[in-house]
């Protein structure tokens, strides 16, 4: 069980984790406290293990930092469900083995704070007496996914998603 | 099958054909970091990844341009850190404080070459397209698979095709086309996609740097100019290097240049675009002038053809910083700098300078900056109270003189 936070559409990342506020600036230390910090300031202080960020179009676009996913990732934030996402957010996300799923009516129909039960590997989520079913991701998102990230997968099979066996 | 630039460069890059939709692993001719973001990828590469050296010293740059100098403790250690590494790899392509933007140096310097995929850990490197690049910006993580492997892989995109024709009336620029697209387009209009600039054989290099700059803040993968004759001056173009006239592209966009006006980003959202007449009058206390998208020599000689002989207004800081080290000298070779200093203007250390908002002319609450940049997000610029907008050089020099966001078009000289 998780607590939903909801966003809108064209959430960026500089209001996910302001430049001013990277790990380059202020340490790595303090990355999950900044998550949302001017945005949402109450995101960092009320957000639990397993919360879920649900939003709307275009979710993370702008800078290819990826200390914006890290820090939601530092925040327990299991899972990120969206009607769309900007490409490198997604792609950065992904890499570091957070969960991504796209839909369209889940984001419009869960209120915010609301309490859901997010199955990965069937793709659903529970909102109360609703259930939504989430978009599968294609087969290679699935795979990095399985291992926990790119760094994992690559660990593991010495190869990129799609490469032969060298 | 006819195959656009975008398939044909990284069908070469793959070793074998591929089109839209593919998953391709594809070699990287050069990849980049910058201060900002070194540390995380230092870390990757030899922490979580335990690679001992990078794939090729010679296919990797590194810039010290995000925090230049450094402003605290903390962006200083970074460097240091940054510095070593380069060292420790025999990495030469280092290019340290005062050099200027990544992505400025990174055509500048020969760096990425027509035909090739290059990655930057930095979205705007979408700007190697200017030279007929596949430039990508990526995270921490496919950066150090990079550096490690020499390689990374890409879902092959489909291609918007941009067909532009007549000619920029006076007083407009690429700038305010680009933002004119994006404005029509929407902030994931090209997500995912490649964005082909047909038409623009007339414009300068570092127009279409400008353009290809801001393909990502439509979404898109990537922004390609069809090399020409201008490009083979400088660069070496190889034959296949051409979009196939059969080629497939998912939408198509005829534009008439003579129909764009000057255009404005409103805050706090880069397609919240407007004509500059929409929003004149707006009274603003910081004008940026700079950026990997508007801070090159041609910026600052309009910017400049509008300032020379007149005296920026009361309560306005005009900041310019250009784009490189180049820029800067060619500018205080051909007198631009005398004249835009003359005009008040406020000249800092080739970088990235207030773009992020992290140093050289942060915004205070309830400050209002026309920058010529390429992102207005809340906050991005300093305090999320403050307000941005975007436009050409051209509208920063105007809005400069006036005070308030001002129409080129009416201070030309």
């Amino acid at each position: 069980m998780g607590k939903v936070w909801k966003f809108g559409d064209d959430v960026d990342t500089d209001q996910i984790l302001p430049g001013r506020y990277a790990p380059y600036m202020t340490g790595e230390a303090a990355l999950a406290r900044h998550a949302f910090i001017e945005y949402r300031p109450e995101f960092a202080r009320a957000v639990r293990a397993g919360d879920i960020i649900l939003a709307g179009r275009n979710f993370g676009c702008g800078s290819s930092r990826e200390y914006a996913p890290l820090a939601l990732k530092r925040c327990g934030i299991a899972a990120i469900v969206a009607r769309s996402f900007a490409r490198i957010f997604f792609r950065n996300a992904l890499n570091l083995g957070i969960p991504l799923f796209e839909s369209e009516t889940a984001a419009q129909e869960i209120a915010d704070g609301q309490e859901v039960e997010l199955d990965v590997a069937q793709g659903i989520l529970v909102a109360g007496e609703r259930a939504f079913p989430l978009r599968p991701p294609p087969a290679f998102v699935c795979e990095i996914l399985h291992q926990g990230g790119l760094v994992e997968y690559y660990r593991k099979h010495g190869r990129f998603p799609g490469e032969p066996n060298s | 099958m006819g195959q656009t630039l975008s398939e044909k460069i990284i069908s070469r890059a793959a070793g074998h054909e591929v089109q839209a939709g593919d998953l391709a692993v594809v070699q990287v001719t050069m990849t980049m970091t910058v201060d900002s973001i070194a540390e995380s990828v230092i870390k990757v590469l030899r922490q979580e990844l335990g690679a001992k050296r990078v794939h090729d010293p010679e296919r990797v740059a590194l810039f010290v341009d995000h925090v230049a100098p450094a402003c605290n403790p903390a962006t200083a250690d970074g460097q240091v850190l940054l510095r070593r590494f380069a060292l420790e790899e025999g990495i030469n392509r280092l290019y340290d404080v005062g050099r200027g933007i990544c992505h400025q140096l990174m055509i500048e310097e020969g760096l990425v070459q027509p035909g090739t995929v290059a990655l930057g850990s930095d979205s705007h490197a979408t700007t190697y397209g200017a030279i007929g690049a596949f430039g990508t910006g990526m995270g921490t993580t496919d950066i150090a698979l990079a550096f490690a492997r020499g390689k990374t892989w890409l879902k092959v995109p489909e291609s918007i095709k941009v067909q532009v024709h007549g000619a920029f009336s006076p007083g407009t620029t690429a700038k305010d086309l680009i933002l004119w697209l994006i404005g029509r387009l929407g902030a994931e209009g090209a997500s995912y996609r490649a964005v082909e600039f047909h038409g623009v054989e007339g414009s300068s290099l570092a127009s279409r740097m400008t353009i290809c700059s801001m393909a990502t803040e439509m979404g898109a993968k990537a922004g390609l100019v069809p090399p020409d004759d201008l490009i083979r001056q400088h660069y070496p173009v190889p034959e296949w290097l051409y979009p196939d006239a059969d080629a497939t592209y998912v939408q198509e966009i005829m534009i008439d240049l003579s129909k764009i006006q000057p255009q404005v980003s409103l805050p706090h959202q880069v397609d919240r675009v407007a004509p500059v007449s929409q929003v004149q009058g707006v009274q603003v206390h910081q004008v940026f002038l700079g950026s990997c998208t508007n801070g090159r020599l041609e910026d600052l000689h309009l910017a400049a053809s509008l300032l020379s002989g007149r005296h920026i207004a009361r309560g306005v800081r005009l900041l310019v910083i250009p784009a490189s080290h180049r820029v800067l000298m060619d500018a205080v070779a051909d007198g631009t700098m005398s004249t835009l200093l003359a005009a008040g203007a406020t000249v800092g250390t080739p970088g990235c300078g207030p773009c992020l908002g992290r140093h050289l002319g942060v915004l205070g609450a309830g400050e209002v900056c026309l920058s010529t940049s390429n992102r207005n997000f809340q906050g991005r610029m300093g305090s999320p109270e403050a307000s941005i907008y975007l436009g050409s050089p051209a509208t920063a020099a105007a809005t400069a003189l006036a005070g308030f966001i001002a129409d080129p078009r009416e201070y030309r000289q």
